[in-house]
């Protein structure tokens, strides 16, 4: 199964502090992690996300849309950073992610969220069914 | 006693260690059989004590170390029985511990290619190409062997005795469960990427329906693939291995049709092609033929699978760039299968009569005497080359060939528009 794993941010993370002693220390833990994780062959991708200062929000609200600058509010809701995962299941994700040095300074956390898969849709609803069913209802909509 | 949940977090560690832990025991002990006995007890261990301590900062050197314990406690049991047995009793005392003291020894050596060279030995050419696949998805994938039977659409008792035979093989050969090197290297690792790609591809031949277990054998092959370009960086065809089978799996969910009927290549949604492992089986082809790979055969089908990636509509397609790899791949892996695809290629590429004419040459040969795609093809060719009285024959032809009920509608119906 494939898996989203999120860094949580945090309000120094948010803050984008340039590189401490320490940071470093653990930059290099962060590397030797992803080499045992590229070594047991389950890491397909992985990055680090600039501070939501950098970010930009689109707002959605019928056919409205409003663009809103970062910084956003409550770090711990913010991704700081992502890999993603091919695990047998989410035991095997937690048992990796518990692996993992602290990503952060402080008090951190990381979220592990599965793909939807094709076997999620039933045999009876795969994705094409789903597309069709959705054009049907367009064309309804247009009469 | 511990709880479930306790339980289940110390066997998904377990799980996770285990090809590393049998890896480096059967280096110690030379058996892999009791290497995986000795995993086995370590896993009794942890079991035991983790519930207490939790699980320790670095299990892997725990059960490691639990399992050496356990080594050295049957050599010197195995040891004491000799000298009971020997009818002449020499004073050993000096050499007691020597055997204890070289599994302290080899412990320290470099621990990191423990998995590689287990992959190297389940994978030895002295075993069949099945026995080297189920050995494989046993000791790396940890697959049980009913689950192995259910993958390979076989019996248990078959794939359990299959892998008592292959251990008793290897046992009897005397491997050293190293990474092999020098001139013997190339061959042995020939044989290791042939058996991942067949575990690929009986994953990959799976239908709609199947025990769920097949198709995983595609992600199980993946990671395998994986795993052995993290510990061969310069070996350019297991990067070109990686890069065919992660262009293949790219395109899992668009092959087949909402009624389970498999989808053409040219006629798939691209839209639903996996555009991650797109991007991976890219990068892993351009480092096969960076490493100077580009002509090695699996580099060469990944490359014709790039070629399909890359197109970002069917008509986009560069078919004169495949046909010219299909030129290549015939004198490297020579096949009529392959002869008959680059005849389609160049079909394509520089119309009906060039696959007309390649495909004349294949008409004598005698593994295709009852393919059904070489009289597909050459209708297809006279098809749109405008002989429709020529092409309807080849369509029947095919029709009569094929045992699958779906393809043989497709063939009736492609003769039947022949007419028209």
């Amino acid at each position: 199964m494939r898996v989203m794993v999120f860094v949580k941010a945090t309000p120094d993370s948010e803050k984008g502090l340039p590189p401490t002693a320490e940071m470093t220390k653990m930059f290099e833990a962060m590397g030797k992690f992803n080499e045992e994780l590229v070594k047991a062959g389950i890491m397909l991708s992985g990055d680090g996300l600039k501070p939501s200062s950098h970010g930009k929000r689109v707002a959605f609200d019928g056919p409205n849309r409003t663009v809103i600058d970062g910084p956003f509010a409550e770090a711990r809701e913010l991704v700081a950073g992502f890999w993603i995962w091919e695990v047998k299941d989410m035991d095997e994700a937690v048992a990796w992610v518990k692996r993992c040095p602290n990503p952060m300074l402080g008090p951190s956390e990381i979220e592990i969220r599965p793909f939807y898969e094709m076997a999620d849709f039933g045999e009876a609803v795969t994705p094409d069914i789903v597309e069709r069913e959705e054009r049907l209802r367009e064309q309804l909509k247009d009469r | 006693m511990a709880d479930g949940e306790t339980l289940r977090t110390i066997e998904t560690v377990f799980r996770i260690e285990r090809a590393r832990l049998i890896g480096g025991l059967a280096r110690l002990v030379g058996d892999v059989d009791r290497a995986e006995e000795l995993a086995q007890d370590a896993l009794v261990a942890a079991l035991a004590e983790w519930p207490q301590s939790g699980v320790p900062q670095n299990p892997g050197a725990w059960l490691m170390a639990a399992a050496k314990r356990r080594a050295i406690d049957g050599f010197r049991r195995d040891k004491m029985l000799a000298r009971k047995h020997a009818e002449i009793a020499r004073d050993r005392d000096g050499d007691y511990d020597a055997g204890a003291e070289a599994i302290e020894a080899a412990l320290d050596d470099d621990l990191g290619d423990e998995v590689l060279g287990l992959i190297f030995a389940a994978c030895h050419p002295l075993l069949s190409a099945e026995a080297r696949a189920a050995l494989t998805l046993r000791l790396i994938g940890g697959l049980t062997t009913d689950e192995i039977a259910r993958a390979f659409l076989s019996r248990e008792p078959t794939i359990a005795q299959r892998i008592v035979r292959a251990k008793k093989t290897l046992g009897e050969a005397g491997l050293t469960f190293a990474v092999p090197r020098g001139e013997e290297r190339k061959p042995r690792l020939a044989s290791v990427l042939e058996v991942i790609y067949l575990v690929f591809n009986e994953g990959y031949a799976a239908t709609a329906g199947e025990d769920l277990i097949r198709p995983s054998l595609c992600a199980e092959a993946q990671r395998l693939g994986r795993m052995l370009a993290a510990a061969m960086p310069e070996e350019p065809e297991v990067f070109g291995l990686l890069a065919l089978m992660e262009l293949q799996a790219s395109r899992f969910a668009a092959r087949t049709g909402p009624d389970g009927a498999l989808v053409p290549l040219t006629e798939q949604n691209r839209g639903r092609w996996d555009r991650l492992l797109i991007r991976r089986g890219l990068d892993a082809l351009a480092r096969a033929e960076a490493l100077g790979g580009a002509s090695g055969p699996y580099a060469l089908q990944a490359a014709l699978a790039a070629c399909h990636a890359r197109a970002a509509t069917a008509e986009d397609t560069d078919w004169p760039r495949i046909a010219s790899l299909y030129d290549t791949l015939r004198t490297v892996m020579p096949s009529p299968v392959v002869d008959l695809n680059r005849a389609v290629a160049h079909s394509m590429a520089f119309g009906p009569d060039a696959g007309l004419a390649l495909v004349a040459g294949l008409e004598e040969e005698a593994a295709l005497a009852t393919y059904a795609p070489l009289p597909a093809a050459k209708g297809d060719f006279l098809f749109r080359a405008g002989r429709r009285g020529e092409a309807r024959a080849e369509f029947e032809r095919a029709a009569s060939l094929t045992r699958n009920a779906r393809e043989r509608a497709f063939l009736l119906a492609r003769a039947a528009a022949c007419d028209s």
